[in-house]
């Protein structure tokens, strides 16, 4: 609330506030949660990278020389595995919280091994897709 | 609005209070997360296909029906889905009403633009 108030409430008539993250210590939603927030940014920039890829396919054979000669080069292909981790990290954490949406995982344990177990299944989808690349080129 | 208020509706929700929109906002977030999840995975086995492709492959593969159909779906509720997910990220952390709206207009242009520049790409394939 940068905005000034018209008529702020004199301190002890204000409703409290909800403590901030760096009063909490560490935990494995928290980190996915962040992480989520995180992957959806760099996909949203990503997107430049797949706009500029299909763009240059669309047109001559010298635009699409280009993109083709970068996305294979280090820099590109690393950059495309940062993106492949992002989607899978962002598309797990996604059914992790369509579970929790419906109500289920919350307890102490589940909730844990959720966050850990979708960290675990984007690396090794990211490493199948990968492999996959590998063999195919 | 079931409880009677003094208070305008604008008044309510320049500072403080509800909209009534959020669970729209948030709703729309999960209908296009649903969308998208079997469609990434059409996305992922396109983009794999596409390894080691020269120019024309490319472009047969890209323009044939079942991925362009494909394809199109999933960049156009990806761009739905990256403006309104972006749209939460703005409203959680710009908080001048200035630099919140002016964020919130580059957010939609630049999501609609990658959006229709993908689509449109994607489609001359198709058709050329």
């Amino acid at each position: 609330m940068a905005e000034a108030d018209p008529a702020p409430l004199p301190l002890e008539q204000r409703r409290p506030l909800s403590p901030h993250i760096q009063i909490y210590k560490l935990s494995p939603t928290m980190v996915v949660s962040g992480g989520h927030r995180v992957s959806g940014l760099v996909l949203y920039i990503g997107t430049l990278l797949l706009a500029w890829y299909l763009l240059a396919a669309a047109s001559d054979k010298g635009s699409f020389q280009t993109a083709s000669a970068f996305f294979g080069s280090i820099i590109g292909q690393l950059l495309l595995f940062g993106y492949t981790f992002a989607l899978m990290l962002h598309a797990v954490g996604g059914v992790r919280h369509a579970i929790w949406d419906s109500g289920h995982g919350f307890d102490p344990g589940t909730r844990d091994v959720l966050a850990w177990g979708s960290l675990i299944a984007a690396g090794v989808l990211t490493v199948l897709i990968w492999i996959a690349v590998f063999i195919l080129r | 609005m079931s409880q009677p208020s003094l208070q305008t509706p604008r008044a309510r929700v320049n500072f403080r209070g509800s909209a009534r929109s959020g669970t729209l906002h948030a709703w729309r977030l999960r209908l296009t997360a649903f969308a998208l999840l079997p469609l990434t995975f059409a996305f992922v086995v396109i983009v794999v296909s596409l390894v080691g492709r020269d120019y024309e492959s490319a472009r047969a593969l890209l323009g044939s029906p079942c991925p362009a159909i494909l394809m199109v779906l999933f960049l156009g509720f990806g761009a739905w889905h990256m403006a309104i997910g972006m749209q939460a990220v703005i409203e959680d952390y710009v908080h001048s009403e200035h630099a919140k709206a002016l964020a919130l207009m580059a957010n939609f242009s630049f999501s609609a633009l990658i959006g229709v520049a993908s689509i449109f790409a994607v489609l001359r394939l198709s058709f050329t």
